[in-house]
């Protein structure tokens, strides 16, 4: 089992025609063809309706292209000007799962994004994220999909190379997964921790999972309220950023101490608190997962 | 991106926003080569001189611009009640370094002068429009508390921070500006032009894709007008591409030059104080990376991440930059090639180490797709290199190379 994607996805690319976007578009259509799994059906660029790229049909709208493919899920490679405005495009043509890689799109874009996207009923995930992966089954994003290993831990991480570094922990130690979800390093995005938490948490196929936060915000200290409250499932948690300096922007636009506030510590503190299993260390990751499947 | 008080007094008159009247003096344009005193002095004192015929305020006010608060109880902000003491005020804080609670140790260098008239003030209130993140919406907050860090209030006297959201489908409506008004007790006289005022201030926001809107303080005078005495204004920077206007305003003196240089490389760079250099792709795993190498008792010279797609060229910018740092001892490289082949990085820092020629000790952790490859590589390469199996491994040995 796994959440939100899974053999049976169909995905189509916006922005396939684009060196990056079709790049992607075949790591994602490799992995999935490779193991009897979920396929790209065909991709999206204003003005390019009508051609094939490497095979996969070109639309000029989205809703144009669900039509033809029954896409159920969309990955969006839009440069930022442009990428809110794709968002929004996908969640009027009805399509239920959206997937934002595109870094650099403006916070006022997004306030607005992401408020029609839920009156749409979609789901986004990102943006700035690397995507969502159900190992052996879907992979939709930027990571590399031989390092997972199908199984049943879930992943959830505002980061894409750190969530690689868990996963690889996991998979040396022979620890699969059931999906890892990259919900993004911007301020404003569309799926959050409890969200992504709350699902892991109904999943019959995920018996516990790896929370990887970072400064800046109050995520993970209201996921962790919510952990408390309501996760039934052992949880293993790191925050980067213990050693950032206040008022700085660390790579991504979310990752910021401001006023004293979003430290690493509150929120190893609060993870604490509501009984999650810390990693100290990055490194440990997989080891803590272990150790908390145990109890 | 930060811009100094002057530039954001003038960007929130544009949305009718009234603020104090004032004049720049310029000290410095490149950071290292002043005007003269007696060219300060002369520039003051025509400043003040059209200030009294202007605007003819009760006393002056001179106050240094740099990026960061504090500045007054630094000594950066001197108040004059005659015109005739405005020029050695002026030279008493232009080509100071002042040290406040946000520049660091090492304090900002002054560079630039705001005069401006002073006003008759009756009560002081901070105003700031911020994004929620929780809400991913805008929200207005004010506080009676002005003059005062708002975070300081937060703690101290959470119940006198008024806040309200501003829905993205509405905007500002004139209700939001009405409760502000009225939950800060302004004179019912007042109120109209209090809600054209917090109308302005958020229209800036929006408009000029800011990250920040801080009026503290926010005044009424004498006379019951309502003005901005202070402002700081930061914008998002990924929005800054439709504002060219703003991108002008940057000043680079108030920015580290390391920082500086890199952003031309479109990478992300922060110096820090220790000895480590960090070179590591994604933003996470570089976070992560200055915190195990802090774990075992190490202390990182710098945040670096050379993004996703890094080429050979932009690693050899990267080490550039990172050498620049007198202080690296060591330096750690961090990649997990998940897009990013582990032979391509390899043969990056072995042209980068050749070029360079490289001193200092270099610990390389590569993971990912071809990375026996790219072990093969460097072990071959003839130079000094120090491979780690893991990340663990690779703190381990960069914090000892660094001793």
């Amino acid at each position: 089992m796994s959440i939100w994607v899974n053999k049976n996805t169909k995905l189509i690319v916006q922005g396939i025609t684009g060196s990056q976007g079709l790049f992607h578009a075949k790591g994602c259509d490799d992995y999935g063809s490779k193991i009897g799994g979920a396929k790209v059906v065909g991709g999206v660029t204003p003005g390019k309706g009508g051609q094939t790229v490497e095979g996969f049909p070109v639309f000029n709208t989205v809703a144009e292209a669900v039509k033809a493919t029954s896409a159920n899920a969309t990955m969006i490679f839009v440069p930022p000007p442009f990428a809110a405005d794709s968002i929004c495009e996908a969640a009027d043509a009805g399509i239920p799962l959206i997937i934002c890689i595109t870094e650099g799109i403006p916070i006022t874009d997004m306030i607005a994004t992401k408020r029609y996207v839920k009156e749409r009923g979609s789901r986004l995930i990102g943006p700035n994220c690397p995507g969502i992966i159900t190992p052996g089954e879907c992979k939709i994003g930027i990571m590399p999909g031989h390092i997972h290993l199908p199984g049943k831990i879930g992943v959830v991480s505002r980061s894409g190379t750190l969530t690689y570094e868990a996963v690889h922990q996991l998979t040396k130690l022979g620890i699969g997964q059931s999906t890892c979800v990259g919900i993004g390093g911007d301020p404003v995005n569309g799926t959050n921790f409890i969200d992504v938490l709350e699902a892991f948490n109904n999943d019959p196929g995920t018996e516990g999972v790896i929370m990887i936060g970072e400064i800046g915000g109050t995520a993970e200290e209201e996921a962790a309220e919510w952990i408390q409250k309501n996760m039934k499932k052992p949880v293993a948690g790191f925050i980067g950023g213990a050693s950032a300096p206040p008022g700085k922007r660390m790579g991504h636009a979310g990752a910021i101490i401001s006023g004293g506030k979003g430290t690493a510590e509150e929120k190893f503190k609060a993870l604490e608190k509501a009984g999650v299993r810390i990693s100290r260390s990055p490194a440990t990751l997989g080891v803590t997962m272990k150790e908390a499947l145990k109890r | 991106m930060n811009i100094h008080e002057y530039q954001a007094k003038s960007l929130l008159k544009r949305f009718k926003v009234p603020v104090s009247e004032g004049i720049l003096i310029e000290g410095s344009r490149d950071g290292i080569t002043f005007k003269s005193a007696d060219q300060v002095a002369l520039e003051a004192t025509q400043a003040a001189e059209k200030l009294k015929k202007e605007v003819n305020p009760a006393v002056f006010v001179v106050k240094a611009q740099i990026h960061a608060g504090g500045r007054g109880k630094a000594g950066g902000v001197k108040v004059c009640k005659n015109p005739a003491d405005v020029p050695a005020a002026a030279n008493a804080i232009m080509g100071k370094v002042l040290v406040t609670p946000q520049t660091g140790a090492e304090g900002k260098k002054v560079h630039k002068l705001w005069i401006e008239g002073g006003s008759d003030i009756k009560k002081e209130y901070y105003l700031g429009v911020v994004l929620d993140r929780a809400l991913s919406q805008v929200v207005m907050m004010a506080s009676t508390e002005g003059g005062m860090e708002i975070e300081e209030v937060a703690e101290t006297h959470p119940e006198k921070i008024f806040r309200v959201v501003i829905n993205p489908g509405t905007g500002y409506l004139p209700f939001h500006g009405r409760t502000l008004a009225n939950a800060l007790g302004l004179p019912a006289e007042l109120h109209k032009d209090a809600v054209s005022f917090f109308k302005g201030v958020y229209e800036c926001f929006i408009k000029m894709d800011c990250s920040q809107v801080e009026i503290n303080p926010m005044v009424v005078t004498g006379d019951n007008k309502i003005l901005a005495l202070d402002a700081k204004v930061n914008f998002d920077d990924n929005a800054l591409f439709r504002h060219p206007d703003v991108m002008e305003m940057r000043d680079t003196l108030e920015e580290n030059a390391q920082d500086v240089e890199a952003s031309k490389y479109e990478l992300a760079y922060i110096a820090l104080d220790g000895n480590i250099g960090c070179l590591v792709n994604g933003a996470g795993l570089a976070m992560a990376t200055l915190d195990i190498i802090k774990l075992h008792g190490g202390t990182p010279a710098n945040f670096l991440d050379v993004g996703g797609g890094a080429s050979k060229e932009k690693v050899t910018q990267a080490f550039k930059i990172i050498l620049k740092d007198p202080k690296v001892k060591a330096i750690l490289v961090n990649i997990f090639g998940g897009i990013m082949k582990c032979d391509v990085i390899a043969e990056g820092v072995i042209a980068a180490a050749k070029e360079l020629q490289l001193k200092v000790p270099l610990v390389v952790r590569l993971e990912g797709t071809n990375v026996e490859l790219g072990k093969k590589i460097l072990s071959e390469s003839g130079l000094k290199i120090t491979p780690a199996d893991d990340l663990e491994d690779a703190a381990k040995k960069v914090v000892a190379a660094a001793r």
